[in-house]
């Protein structure tokens, strides 16, 4: 890329003033005439039969317009397709409203419709649902138990997905004869991903447009439209998908929800605009959740401290259902792909499941699988550094791969990254501001002082090659951009990513720019509308910048083409001679003649005769771009201290310090962002959140009250570093930046809160650590 | 056949609101909260609903200059007191101090909870521009965002308190006011 002037910058962002002036557009803002409110009756039991459903009562509420069932919608259902055998993947139907059995705690089984949202809830309090219960299966253990109830018929043994991958030749004969062999088994907890807004909707038909409206709050804005032309069976065009400002999202809303094809389906029968927002009960309970894995692994490592090989066995809970378009497999294949990670792991085995329960289905959450497989892997190398008497930090040094490019054992190809670089600089950050002095001066106080490291690598850039690779039916990957300049030399911009908090109005317009040598306030971008934009695959897996960016700047570059070939013309030299800064096309020989983008456009619009025959009217180009390789990695190294407090068992962070690498950084403030909220959630994952369910599959967490969001209070703040290795795949040397602070954190927290308790003897490998459970360690220190 | 829990008839009131120096006469029902009346009612949609069980604080605005959670109390209630809400912190399109730091310090990502943060803010920094960073840290932790880990909320509001700080000293180092008291 030629030298920017915007890109590496921290522009001030475009989003900023409406959402600071309350003038921002939610869903929840939206008001149409007419508008109607929904809300679900949702099951109260976690598994059982749909004996009867009565809405009768409900239809009378005042307020309530109407109430329908799945019966009187007659909706075709949400399934996701992986193309494995039926031994490796059994696929499952989600019915947007549950039809004959419900699945968990929460499930939508009938839509009441109300002139506000307080008559329809009234409405929910008089419908009548008998259900016929069923055993229901809440853990990892009930679930493959032999003789277990089954959650769908179809799927034995409650699984879902099983895969045996990679068993390099001859592994177990290197884990028979390695010096040392350590083993960590490991349960994280179920997780909310938890946007502030929580989901929501409002559809209307359009008459004169002949089309359904879904104004909605996606990350996947054409496959919300996709879904909701076939259970509705319209046409696609006949449904057009808009979304709205957006509270964040994380990944809960990156899948297609039942709820937001319920309410469509409702406004098309009504032919009244109907809304449906959740509320935080639902949000809590019967939303999208995320996490819940249970690894078992082993590492076989040399006397010198080099690792000989890897072998995992990884079951995730995902729910009742698999989620569109990424299926169930979306945790258990990601991790059993991408676990050798930033070390060179010669021999790997991998076991990948996953189980269906009754519970709240999951969907892909910041950083799927990688936050938990890198705290595996991560624990591994602290305990066998602890065997054999190395420091945590000259282990992994040993171990981490320098050589780029690398093929891994797992048959993907890491371009290049600054894994050793940013361990080394982690390591001395947190040396040269003296931790390693107060730990030890801590300990002479008997205070429990730790200290812990995470150093792992992020694929982004995932083009559709990779997730075909998963054997997904539905595979994400490609971008389209279309970049058109208008009359006044202002440009407007499509992605088919859509930002939720992640400034692309602010970053996508300064690839442009400075693509075009164009003033940023000239450039405007546009995202999430299914008919301004061709297609698009939203934004998930740290994308957008990747592969949205790189769409972007090449669309941007054959306008720039156009608008070079129209100067030539007139000018009658080569294309080759004319340059584009500040606003217009310049002769490189004598850079006194000047085209002002004004000019060029006059001649393109408004004095087409002008032209030469070979160019068409018009200024707008529209360009494509996917990865054909493996990807591009980001990477970084995360370096913690805590101090455990002896009376409360409380976990304080008392420094973090992050060393990250996302290749060139469009917008450095909007990467520290990234990295400062992505570390927040990994601690809430390492020391807060958990969503747990009882024998009957009641879910403990349906308020703020009974699952912890962690505040200003428990979230440090975060130095920040970054190295630049510029990505060669991507049009503009991005890697992706949006998940790694949440992949990070789960690994160097615990082993911060580990090595705080290495007096103890106890090592702690489950997560969320809990103040119980750290105070159950320190007390077993006091007692002996 | 009626359910007891459903009312009959719905029961309506008149009240009036005062809400950023207008006043509002609104007809609704007596359970609406304050923060659905805003939102719904007089369209003031910044203010926004995260919870509705008084933990998240997007819907934070100021009630006789103080900040209170608008999902706890209904509109009713609100009857006769001064009420505050974000669309009062500018001026067309001038963003105040306070709103300008949030987006110097990058204090907002998605965007969602920063009213009830900037109302928070607004209300305790008027009744303690001394306040330390520390301080600050501690009234921050009344409310949630999911995605910028707080830091720059802090650094946002505590930049703008000390830049009304070093404003107040300078004026009264000029004796043009005698605002600084």
């Amino acid at each position: 890329m030629k030298e920017g002037k915007l890109v590496g910058r921290s522009v001030a962002r475009r989003e900023d003033p409406r959402l600071l002036s309350g003038r921002g557009r939610f869903v929840d803002d939206i008001a149409l005439p007419g508008m109607l409110h929904a809300q679900f009756v949702r099951s109260t039991v976690a598994h059982g039969e749909i004996a009867s459903v009565d809405l009768s009562a409900v239809r009378h509420v005042p307020g309530v317009v109407a109430a329908f069932t799945a019966d009187d919608l007659e909706l075709g259902d949400i399934t996701a397709q992986l193309g494995r055998p039926l031994s490796e993947y059994v696929p499952t139907a989600m019915p947007v409203l549950a039809r004959d059995k419900v699945r968990y705690v929460g499930e939508p089984v009938a839509i009441v419709v109300a002139r506000d949202a307080y008559a329809a809830e009234d409405g929910l309090e008089a419908a009548k649902v008998s259900y016929t219960t069923l055993p229901p299966v809440t853990s990892e253990e009930a679930a493959l138990a032999p003789g277990a109830p089954l959650v769908h018929d179809e799927a034995a043994r409650n699984t879902l997905v099983d895969v045996s991958l990679f068993a390099t030749d001859g592994i177990d004969e290197i884990f028979a004869s390695a010096p040392c062999v350590v083993h960590v088994e490991s349960r994280t907890g179920r997780q909310n991903a938890l946007p502030l807004e929580t989901r929501g909707v409002v559809a209307h038909w359009d008459d004169r447009e002949e089309q359904l409206v879904v104004q909605t709050c996606t990350q996947v804005p054409h496959q919300v439209r996709t879904v909701a032309s076939r259970s509705l069976r319209l046409d696609e065009r006949a449904v057009r998908v808009v979304v709205p400002d957006m509270g964040g999202g994380f990944g809960q809303k990156c899948v297609v929800g039942r709820e937001e094809i319920a309410a469509a389906a409702a406004a098309l029968r009504l032919r009244r605009p109907v809304k449906w927002i959740e509320d935080r009960k639902d949000a809590l309970s019967a939303s999208f959740l995320a996490r819940e894995q249970h690894y078992q692994v082993r590492a076989a490592f040399g006397a010198d401290g080099r690792i000989l090989g890897l072998d995992a066995d990884v079951v995730c809970d995902m729910g009742a259902y698999s989620c569109y378009p990424f299926t169930a497999g979306i945790e258990p294949l990601m991790a059993s792909a991408e676990m050798p990670g930033v070390y060179k792991v010669p021999a790997y085995r991998v076991r990948g499941r996953a189980i269906t329960t009754n519970k709240a289905p999951t969907a892909p959450y910041r950083g799927v699988s990688r936050p938990q497989y890198v705290m595996v892997v991560e624990r591994l190398f602290e305990r066998a550094a602890r065997e054999l008497g190395l420091d945590p930090v000259e282990i992994r040094r040993r171990n981490v791969i320098t050589d780029f490019p690398y093929t891994g054992v797992n048959h993907i190809t890491y371009d290049p990254g600054s894994y050793l670089e940013s361990l080394n600089l982690c390591e001395r950050l947190v040396q040269d501001e003296g931790w390693y002095e107060k730990q030890a001066a801590a300990a002479a106080e008997g205070r429990h002082l730790g200290i812990g490291y995470a150093c792992f690598s992020e694929r982004t850039g995932y083009g559709s090659t990779a997730f075909a690779q998963r054997k997904m039916q539905v595979v994400p990957g490609f971008d389209i951009s279309e970049v058109r300049m208008d009359t006044s030399g202002a440009v407007t911009v499509t992605t088919g990513t859509m930002s939720h908090g992640q400034s692309h109005e602010t970053t996508m317009a300064q690839i442009v720019a400075d693509e075009l040598g164009l003033d940023i306030a000239k450039v405007r971008l546009h995202q999430g509308d299914t008919d301004r934009i061709t297609y698009g695959w939203g934004t998930f897996a740290s994308r957008s910048i990747t592969v949205g960016g790189s769409a972007v700047r090449l669309a941007a570059a054959k306008l720039g083409d156009k608008l070079r070939a129209i100067a030539a013309a007139r000018w009658g030299i080569d294309a080759d001679e004319v340059e584009l800064t500040d606003g217009a096309a310049r002769r490189r020989d004598d850079t006194s003649e000047v085209l002002t983008y004004e000019d060029i456009a006059d001649i393109a619009y408004l004095r087409a005769h002008l032209l030469p025959k070979d160019i068409e009217p018009g200024l707008a180009a529209t360009a494509t771009f996917d990865v054909f390789t493996d990807g591009t990695f980001s990477n970084a190294t995360h370096g913690v201290v805590v101090e455990l407090h002896q009376g409360t068992g409380q976990v304080e962070i008392l420094r973090y310090v992050c060393v990250e690498d996302c290749g060139v950084a469009i917008n450095p403030q909007v990467v520290e962002g990234q990295c400062r909220g992505g570390i927040a959630q990994g601690i809430a994952g390492a020391l807060f959140e958990q969503v747990t369910y009882d024998d009957m599959g009641e879910p403990s967490a349906t308020s703020f009250m009974d699952y912890k969001v962690p505040t200003a209070h428990e979230i440090p703040d975060v130095l920040i570093h970054h190295l630049e290795t510029p990505s060669a795949f991507t049009e503009t040397g991005a890697k992706g930046a949006g998940e790694g602070g949440t992949i990070g954190a789960p690994a160097a927290v615990l082993n911060a809160v580990n090595d705080a308790l290495r007096p103890t003897g106890v090592e702690l490998d489950h997560t969320p650590v809990t103040p119980e459970t750290v105070h159950r360690a320190l007390n077993l220190e006091a007692a002996s | 056949m009626t359910d007891t829990t459903a009312p009959a008839q719905r029961e309506v009131q008149l009240i009036t609101l005062d809400v950023n120096g207008e006043q509002h006469e609104v007809i609704t029902e007596p359970r609406r909260t304050l923060v659905d009346v805003l939102r719904h009612e007089l369209r003031l949609t910044g203010t926004h609903v995260g919870c509705e069980h008084g933990i998240c604080g997007a819907c934070t605005v100021l009630v006789d200059d103080r900040p209170v959670r608008a999902c706890l109390m209904f509109a009713a209630q609100a009857e006769g007191a001064r009420i505050r809400t974000v669309e009062s912190l500018s001026e067309g399109d001038q963003l105040g101090d306070l709103q300008q730091a949030f987006s110097t310090h990058h204090g907002l990502q998605c965007g969602f909870c920063t009213p009830g943060f900037l109302m928070l803010a607004e209300g305790f920094l008027a009744e303690r521009p001394e306040a330390t960073k520390e301080e600050i840290r501690e009234v921050v932790a009344a409310n949630l965002c999911r995605c910028t880990g707080y830091q720059t909320i802090v650094e946002a509001i505590d930049g703008c308190a000390q830049a009304r700080r070093r404003a107040c000293a300078s004026r009264c180092d000029s004796k043009e006011s005698d605002v600084c008291s």
